[in-house]
């Protein structure tokens, strides 16, 4: 099938590559960029191993076309640090030993940076909810629940 | 117990500091099985038969072959013949010979340039199937008519007359079980089911294979034992072992589903049709679930005799389970594990492994027990309500401890039920007070752990600091606690002792992370490799002060003469000895191969309390809570972490999750929006007690905490329900519908 050249940009920075249009926009970043942070953990949007922020929404890549990257800005786990310093997410995940395996990991840190983005100061509960797209098998939930509570008291402080 | 070694202190042991592939994972940087890519490489996929069971009569690729890209296909023709026993059974599941035996038992493998050609290649191989009788049912496939999978598959241990199906049969136990039972005064007899379950690993398999025609092959894949895939890919391809380089990925979750081969060897024959190029192959999540795993469904009838003060007087236990296509259903350990938290003067097992048209069934996290469980902590749990009497005290009354004999055999060592029992009396969870529909379960689980063949190197770097090579992927925080324990012994800090999961060139043998010996063993063997360090270490500083290398201990990090009489040296620290080892006699590291004895068992008691919403059947988790003997908890984090995630496990198993077959025999549900498991909004924080009595076996008392963990949360599931409820569910899952069904037929009756 013809492939479509794409123009985005991804954790910043300009990116073109060429995209057949059966390919999602996961395999784009995975094979096509060499962003394989994001993780395929059953390509039905089930999972959420595959989050990424598209224009700052919260996407699972495995459900959207690698075309319609086009003009998009997309957001990956290999942009949630600035430079060498980590999010406080990532920092906090780490000191609650809130990774196992740490295959869904890239997944739930985005996708708990896009909830804190628009509510800094959820409840256990929201957290929760707000992570019921994003499977764990290793962990049964309790230190990631931990590792968020605290980097939202985190960036409050910091705020 | 040894009070003074429980309350001994160390400098780095029990601390929790950050895991040293923390950074990696958290930047998505960690590469796991599908990330890596090599020149030249191809993609493979594979094709997988629509039905459950199926003649080949037919396969022809040729339109496959003819399509710009596709550069080889292959199919069984293209494996050796004559293989034997397991390895056969290996074969057999990684491609089919003339039987299709499941939906989903691959059937031919393309490698093309791209994944999109390889997947429309499939499409282009046509195969003709003479569709057989099917059986996915193990008591189904127990009776008369039901079709023989594999006649001649069954060993000696089978009695004449049962259906071919049966291909093992077992039958032991102690003590006089009539007397035992005529002792009681409630004897009580129920059946249970539990369907079959995924370990629901989120990385699906992949690997990186290549293989040329001299026979000398490489392979980076995802495995939570590389030297298992080494053995067993080779066997598969007729190859040669030493010639197969396998190097593990980052592992995305395994709980006993990575220890075996399944697209391994199709990667490598692919990459040898093909000329050596390398052949990458990852699983769909659909693959995952339809060929992959599972665990056995088990259905159980269970016999026990009890007297009113709570007392044990008897158990009788006869399990049935189906491992699919292939003998290996977990029947044995369900047993072994049965009765072994209680003391019991009579017990009899017998059990049957059955095959059916379903996936070969793979290890799961304390294979076997869970299963028991269910069937045994439910029945006492009834039995103690008929009697009046609190099910944690009964418990007590009849637990295990160091010195019973178990109802396996072996007398125990030191072990840890009673004062899990009693850390769960204790716990505030039990005085919390429960509303209408809610209701308090309790369970015990055990699991025996295993040492197995463990490899380990350790080197002192020309600074001071530590590598340790160790053979056990890393799947939940083990080079952190490897890294305390040789940190710990050497004298030094964390931060100098780097840790590496490394490929099968560089060690011996390792069995894979399995059985919660990845701190056990690989710990007790780096602990080992660091005592040889010291030893040489200590020879070093004798020769610089001229006296007897006796006459130098090891201290914080460095040598120091042993007493007064050795003379008066300043101690010579580590990073000093190991500036000078090149002139001083050379390299100096420690290593140690064995296979680890001295395996401590691990029990838990969980405590869960539900409330069940009477118009829909459904089931909230209100509180829960862990208590488990670690041993000691090297890195209490991580061994909370494996608490946790067992019990979260288990709460999927016992609630929701389930293989659903159709009447053709396929698989109904084969992704997580339909095999649904728990999700961050079904569960409640899971508190942890982590009771530590040391293992003697271990250099720091460590005991496996990985599997215990998985197995009470069924029973206790269940004994919640029926305490909120009043209505007993017997059978695996208790998914609203049946919930429902059974209050019903509850109020009804
Ligand atoms: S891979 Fe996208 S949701 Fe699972
Ligand atoms: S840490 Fe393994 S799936 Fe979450």
């Amino acid at each position: 099938m013809t492939r479509i050249h794409v123009t985005a940009t991804v954790n910043g920075d300009p990116v073109e590559f060429l995209a057949d249009p059966r390919e999602t926009l996961l395999d784009c970043l995975r094979d096509h960029l060499g962003l394989t942070g994001s993780k395929e953990g059953c390509g039905t949007g089930d999972c959420g191993a595959c989050s990424v922020q598209m224009d700052g929404v919260l996407v699972c890549s495995c459900l959207v076309l690698g075309v319609e990257a086009e003009g998009r800005s997309i957001d990956t786990i290999e942009g949630m640090a600035t430079g060498g310093d980590l999010h406080p997410l990532q920092r906090k995940f780490i000191e609650h030993a809130a990774l196992q395996c740490g295959f869904c990991t890239p997944g739930i840190l985005v996708a708990a940076r896009a909830l804190l983005d628009q509510n800094p100061d959820p409840t256990e509960q929201e957290v929760r909810y707000w992570l019921a797209g994003n499977l764990c098998r290793c962990t049964g939930y309790d230190k990631i629940i931990r590792a968020v509570m605290d980097a939202a008291a985190e960036l409050r402080g910091a705020a | 117990m040894a009070k003074d070694e429980i309350q001994r202190t160390y400098r780095l042991i029990g601390t929790r500091p950050d895991r040293p592939d923390g950074l990696d994972k958290v930047t998505g940087r960690a590469r796991y099985g599908a990330d890596v890519s090599a020149p030249g490489m191809l993609h493979g996929a594979v094709l997988r038969s629509p039905h459950a069971h199926a003649r080949i009569l037919r396969i022809d690729a040729s339109k496959a072959l003819a399509l710009p890209g596709v550069k080889a296909v292959v199919t069984r023709a293209d494996f050796p013949t004559g293989l034997t026993g397991e390895d056969w059974n290996l074969q057999e599941n990684t491609i089919a010979g003339e039987v299709a035996l499941y939906d989903g038992h691959a059937v031919a493998a393309v490698a093309a340039t791209s994944r999109l050609i390889a997947q429309d290649a499939l499409r282009l191989i046509a195969v003709d199937y003479e569709i057989l009788p099917h059986v996915t049912d193990v008591d189904a496939a127990m009776r008369p008519d039901a079709p023989a999978i594999r006649p001649g598959a069954a060993d000696h241990s089978v009695p004449e007359g049962l259906h071919p199906n049966v291909v093992k049969y077992i039958d032991f136990g102690h003590g006089d079980l009539e007397a035992g039972f005529a002792a009681a005064d409630l004897v009580r007899e129920q059946s249970y089911t539990t369907e079959a379950t995924h370990q629901g690993y989120i990385e699906p398999h992949a690997c990186l294979g290549q293989l040329g025609a001299d026979g000398k092959g490489e392979m980076w894949v995802c495995t939570q034992g590389h030297w298992y895939i080494r053995r067993m890919a080779a066997a598969v391809l007729g190859i040669e072992a030493a010639q197969l380089r396998v190097t593990p990925s980052e592992i995305g979750g395994g709980f006993g589903g990575k220890t075996t081969i399944f697209i391994e060897p199709l990667a490598l024959a692919l990459s040898r049709k093909a000329g050596g190029r390398p052949v990458k192959m990852v699983m769909s999540r659909a693959e995952v679930f339809r060929a992959t795993g599972p665990t056995a469904s088990a259905a159980m009838k269970v016999r026990i005799g009890m007297k009113k003060d709570g007392t044990l007087t008897a158990g009788q236990a006869e399990f049935r389970m189906q491992g699919g296509a292939f003998p290996g259903a977990p029947v044995s350990s369900a047993l072994y594990c049965a009765f072994a938290s209680y003391a019991i003067p009579a017990v009899a097992h017998v059990g049957y492994d059955v095959l059916t048209n379903r996936p070969k069934c793979a290890a799961y996290r304390a294979p076997g027990s869970p299963m028991a469980a269910f069937a045994v902590e439910s029945l006492i749990d009834e039995m103690c309500r008929e009697l009046g009497l609190d099910p944690l005290e009964v418990r007590l009354k009849n637990a295990v401890r160091e010195g019973t004999k178990s109802s396996y055999g072996p007398t125990y060592g030191p072990i840890g039920l009673v004062q899990s029992l009693q850390a769960a009396q204790a716990h505030p969870n039990l005085s919390v007070p429960l509303g209408p529909n809610q209701g308090r379960g309790v369970a015990a689980g055990f699991w025996f752990n295993h040492g197995g063949e463990t490899s380990v190197s350790l080197a002192i770097g020309e600074d001071g600091t530590v590598t340790v090579s160790v053979g056990t992927p890393d799947i939940g925080g083990s080079r952190a606690s490897i890294a305390l324990m040789t940190a710990e012994t050497l004298g030094i800090a964390y931060e100098n002792v780097r840790v590496n999961v490394v490929e099968t060139g560089a060690l011996g043998v390792n069995e894979p992370t399995h059985g919660s010996r990845a701190t056990f063993a690989s710990g007790k063997a780096a602990v080992i490799a660091a005592r040889h360090a010291i030893a040489e270490m200590c020879r070093r500083a004798a020769a610089a002060w001229g006296i007897d290398p006796e006459a130098v201990d090891w201290q914080d990090g460095a040598a120091v003469p042993a007493g007064p009489n050795a003379g008066k040296f300043p101690p010579m620290p580590i990073a000093e000895i190991a500036a000078r080892m090149g002139s001083t006699g050379g390299p100096i590291s420690g290593h140690h191969e064995v296979t680890a004895g001295g395996v401590g068992a691990s029990f838990g008691v969980h405590v869960v309390d539900v409330e069940v919403d009477p118009e829909t059947g459904r089931t909230t988790v209100l509180r829960y809570l862990v208590v488990q003997d670690a041993g000691r908890a090297i890195h209490p984090a991580y061994v909370e972490g494996q608490y946790q995630g067992g019990a979260a496990q288990g709460i999927g198993w016992a609630l929701n999750e389930e293989y659903i077959h159709d009447a053709e025999g396929r698989l109904l549900n084969p992704v997580f929006l339909d095999y649904r498991v728990p999700v961050a909004s079904d569960l409640p924080m899971i508190d942890t007690v982590i009771v530590e009595v040391p293992n003697p076996g271990h250099p720091y008392g460590v005991r496996g905490v990985g599997e215990t963990g998985i197995t009470p949360p069924l029973p206790a599931l269940a004994n919640a329900i029926a305490a909120a409820t009043g209505a007993r569910l017997r059978s695996l899952p208790m998914s609203p519908p049946k919930v429902l069904a059974a209050i019903r037929a509850q109020r009804g009756g």
